[in-house]
Formats: structure tokens, C-alpha cells, sequence
């Protein structure tokens, strides 16, 4: 019996994520230094791991409201209001899911109808095409360059706009290139969503990772409050990703059709991840300063680094990696990778795991100790004198 | 000059080559900053945190509650000297409460640390009495933890 043929043809279209097959390879070996990963290296802090304990003590066991605990989104609104001066309603117009990932999922379910296309912004994580393809839409790739600091234009999405479009979907700080929107570009980009009536969904899961300048919520931009879903969590700045813990913040009707969805599949958040995260926005603030000052001193040293060694790469400003081009070696990006793992055990990421644009580079995650990442640079050195 | 300094706190190991990558300054600059840094006795000293334990290693350390009589134009300060002069004595800190000073001072048996106290402590001038608590365990010593169990769980490659 050819159980294959059984599945949804929706699901067999989507292919399985570039990482996967990479994470296999490098899983077997011993000795690798690891800039694959993308998470935090650091582990949640204590006080916040505390407030969870001393929550189960308490006997918090329970289904929370599928929006969230309400005291909880009451501090996701506060603390959105105080970085962005932007205000939502925490009773209608926020809902904790499991992890950005889930909102993303949820906004994306709630907006399209088979065939509407999406927009989105190249190199990306990789589950914001899968997620637009799931859900019966159509992504349409809009692919940015090193030349151009791997920001999207306006001039890119005209391009790729039709009838057809209904969403954009952005993600600024960038996974995997660490490329931010510097506040006048992300104001064109407001325009354009405008003129074109466009939907924007914004993942700033990377936001409080921002070490030029200062982050610009796209919901802050002029209109735009009502027109975003905003997308954030817990998982980079307070090194949180194993609870799974997120949300979403937009108008009554977007949240309150994203919460039809997740009441039927999802309920609620954990209720020990939503205590955590609590004690994150409330008393985590020195702390995930902390970490960000660290991750800057790695990304100056990995920058140097990969200078030094004579490979291409742009300052990346923004989230925990590092996006060199490879393509003056002569190989692919995933033979790169490949070789640089066999002869160096150096694990990275191939470009192109994050789209076609991303070909010719690799993501070198900086969520690793000063120690392994020097190690590591040393390791790519010998790797790119020994192929000249 | 803090940036440097808390990287030197943070680990006195790192090459120069790796500071002035972080501090985006030249290993030249770097290295003249240490060196006066050094010559003004800002950075006192560099040295390793040590679990004596697992070297196999017997040490007893204790820390004793020190109340003495204040002297006339010099305070406290006299008497403080003419106890860390010795050489078993490995901290001591002026403090606030109900003695005057706290003394830590470290031993190979706890006979050792006994007779320094009966001998030679408590005969100094000015020391009123002694009180000495024997220190059992270390968990953590200058911020670190000495035996972290905290792992690294992550997967190897992850989006």
C-alpha cells in the first residue's frame, strides 16, 4: 500500500525544510562547533524559570481565557505602548499563541482565500513560504541583495504586485541575514501597503535584537496600527524559545478571526509559559540588555572575523547572525556548507535553506560563546586557504 | 576603557586579537590601555578560579566575625593592616552591624586555621573578640557557579 498517494497534495507540494537535511548530517558528527542554531545560547534567566516553578507550586495548571491570561496581555500592551507609543486594547486585540510561529500560522489562515498571493520580502525564514502555501495562498518571493543591505524596496514590490496580492509579509531584524529597515524605508513600504491596500503581517520576534539605531514597529507608522498584524514573543530576547510563547497584537476583527482558529486547535498558550513570560516583560528588561550587549560584542568579533579571512559580507544590525557570500569560492552554498562541516566540522547554514536569494551565502549564527566562535573563525580560515 | 574592563573581568584569557575585534579598536591601542591600566593598579591582578575539591586538594577556609576598638586618628585602618599582612589571611572587608570585621582566612587543617586565630588574631591589639564559622561547601565564588550543571541542550542546526 502506497500510503503517500493518501495525503493532501497541498501538503506533498510544500518541501521539507532545507535545515532538516543538514541538521541530519551534522547530528551524527562528534566535535562541531555549531553556528547552525538559531536560538539563543544563553538559558532563561533565572527569575523568570523561578516565577514558573513557583507558579506550578501554586497550582497553576490550568486552561488560561484562548485569548491568554489577561494579565498578561495587559503587560504585552503596556510594554508595546512604552517601546513604540502604539496602543492596543489587551481585552480585544491580543491574543498569545504558542510561539511566533502559531500567530504566523493563524494570521496567515485568517487572511487568505485560495490563490491570493503573498508577498515576501527574500532571504526569510523558512516557514513563512510554507505556512502562505498551507493555507492555499501563493507566495511570491520578492528577492533582496547583499548590495542593497538585504532591505526590500518599494521598487522590488511593484514589480511583483497583481490584483491577487493581499499580503505582505515582513520580517525586520532579518533571519538569517541580520538586516534591519531603517525607518524612512519601512515609511515607503507603509505607503506602498497603503496605496495598494495590502495587509502587512510584521514578525519583530528579532526586535529588541537591534544594535544600530532603533527599531521601527511597522504598526507605529502612520495607518498602518489597524492594516498590521503584529507578530512578537518571548523567544530571542529573553531566551525563551522552548516555551513556546508569542503573540500577536492587531485590530478586534483580525485578532478576534485568529482566535476562532486557535480556540479550535491550539486553546490556549501553556499557562506555566504564560507566567514566565510575565515575569519577563515585568522585571527582564536588565537581563535581555545584557544578553543584546553580549550578542554585539560576538557580531563585531564574527564581522572582523569573516573580513579578516577576506570573505564578502555586509554589518549585519540586527537579530543574532551573520550572512557572508560564499560565491567567490566557486562552490554552492549547501556544498559549503557540506565541505566546510567534513573537512573543519564547522556546522552553518546553507543560504538557500532561506530561499533562492539566499544562494551563494551562509548563516552563521553569533548565539555561541566567544571561545567556539573564534574557534570556529580559525576553522573557516584554514577551510578557505586550503580550497585556494 | 569600562567596555575593556568588563571584557577582562568577563574572561582574562581572550587574545588581543579577539579584544580589539570587540572593541573595534587596534591590538596595539588594546594592548597600551591594558598596560596602564595595569600600571595605575586599576586591574590589581589576574587570577584563576580554582575548585580545589576536584584537584584533590584539602583546604579549609574560615570566616571570622572580628570586633575591635577603633584607634585614635586612624580608625579602623591600623588594626585591619596588621591583620591582612598575614599571609593566611585571604579577604577581609570593613563592615556595617554587629562586628567590625570580616576575616577569611585559609588553612590546610582546621587545626592550622585554630591555632592562627588562638595565636595570632585574637592576641593583636585592639581585637575585642573573635567568632569563627568554618565554611563547609562553596556553591559560588565571584559570580560563578563552581559546579554549574546548566547544559547546552540545543539541536546541533535549527531554523
Amino acid at each position: 500500500m502506497n500510503w503517500e498517494d493518501r495525503l493532501s497534495p497541498t501538503v506533498k507540494a510544500v518541501p521539507p525544510s532545507g535545515i532538516r537535511r543538514f541538521f541530519d548530517i551534522a547530528a551524527e558528527m562528534k566535535g562541531v562547533i555549531s553556528l547552525g542554531v538559531g536560538e539563543p545560547d544563553f538559558i532563561t534567566p533565572w527569575h523568570i524559570r523561578e516565577s514558573c516553578v513557583h507558579g506550578l507550586h501554586k497550582g497553576y495548571t490550568s486552561y488560561t481565557s484562548n485569548y491568554g491570561l489577561l494579565e498578561l496581555r495587559e503587560e504585552i500592551a503596556r510594554t508595546i505602548y512604552n517601546n513604540y507609543q502604539v496602543s492596543y486594547d489587551p481585552r480585544t486585540e491580543a491574543l498569545v499563541t504558542v510561539g511566533v510561529s502559531e500567530a504566523l500560522d493563524l494570521a496567515i489562515r485568517a487572511l487568505l482565500s485560495p490563490g491570493d498571493e503573498v508577498l515576501i520580502p527574500e532571504p526569510c525564514y523558512v516557514s513563512y513560504k510554507a505556512c502562505v502555501t498551507l493555507a492555499g495562498g501563493t507566495p511570491v518571493a520578492v528577492p533582496t541583495s547583499m548590495e542593497h543591505e538585504f532591505r526590500v524596496t518599494v521598487e522590488q514590490l511593484e514589480k511583483l504586485v497583481t490584483p491577487r496580492t493581499k499580503v505582505l509579509l515582513i520580517g525586520y531584524p532579518n533571519n538569517p541575514t541580520g538586516a534591519i529597515m531603517p525607518h524612512k524605508e519601512l515609511s515607503e513600504i507603509a505607503q506602498f501597503a497603503k496605496k495598494h491596500d495590502l495587509i502587512v503581517i510584521s514578525d519583530e520576534i528579532y526586535a529588541d535584537l537591534t544594535y544600530q539605531g532603533t527599531h521601527t514597529c511597522f504598526a507605529s507608522l502612520p495607518d498602518m496600527r489597524d492594516r498590521t498584524i503584529l507578530l512578537n514573543g518571548f523567544s530571542k530576547a529573553y531566551a525563551m524559545t522552548g516555551w513556546r510563547i508569542g503573540y500577536a497584537l492587531s485590530n478586534p476583527d483580525f485578532i478576534g478571526a485568529m482566535n476562532k482558529i486557535h480556540q479550535y486547535t491550539m486553546l490556549c498558550a501553556p499557562i506555566t509559559a504564560q507566567l514566565g513570560a510575565i515575569e519577563a516583560l515585568r522585571h527582564g528588561k536588565e537581563k535581555m540588555e545584557n544578553m543584546v550587549a553580549e550578542y554585539n560584542c560576538r557580531r563585531q568579533l564574527m564581522l572582523g572575523g569573516l573580513h579578516q579571512m577576506g570573505l564578502k559580507c555586509f554589518e549585519p544590525k540586527g537579530a543574532f547572525y551573520i550572512f557572508p557570500s560564499i560565491k567567490e569560492t566557486g562552490l554552492t552554498s549547501l556544498q559549503f556548507a557540506e565541505e566546510l562541516l567534513k573537512a573543519e566540522k564547522v556546522a552553518v547554514v546553507p543560504g538557500d535553506a532561506f530561499g533562492e536569494s539566499g544562494e551563494g551565502y551562509i548563516r552563521c549564527s553569533y548565539a555561541s560563546s566567544i571561545s567556539n566562535l573564534s574557534q570556529a573563525l580559525e576553522r573557516i580560515e584554514k577551510f578557505i586557504k586550503s580550497r585556494q | 576603557m569600562k567596555e575593556l574592563l568588563e571584557q577582562l573581568e568577563k574572561d582574562c584569557t581572550q587574545p588581543l586579537e579577539q579584544l580589539a575585534l570587540i572593541l573595534k579598536r587596534s591590538k596595539e591601542e588594546v594592548a597600551a590601555q591594558i598596560k596602564e591600566l595595569e600600571e595605575k593598579k586599576i586591574i590589581v591582578k589576574y587570577q584563576p578560579i580554582i575548585n580545589w575539591e576536584k584537584a584533590g586538594e584539602d583546604r579549609v577556609t574560615a570566616i571570622i566575625d572580628v570586633r575591635i576598638t577603633p584607634q585614635r586618628e586612624v580608625g579602623f585602618d591600623a588594626i585591619a593592616e596588621s591583620i591582612y599582612r598575614f599571609p593566611e589571611v585571604v579577604n577581609l572587608y570593613l563592615m556595617s552591624g554587629a562586628y567590625d570585621l570580616s576575616v577569611m582566612v585559609e588553612g590546610r587543617t582546621l587545626k592550622e586555621v585554630a591555632r592562627f586565630v588562638a595565636t595570632k588574631l585574637s592576641t593583636i591589639d585592639g581585637v575585642i573578640s573573635t567568632t569563627t564559622h568554618f565554611m563547609l561547601k562553596p556553591y559560588k565564588y565571584a559570580g560563578v557557579i563552581i559546579n554549574d550543571r546548566e547544559e547546552d541542550h540545543r539541536l546541533v542546526v535549527s531554523p
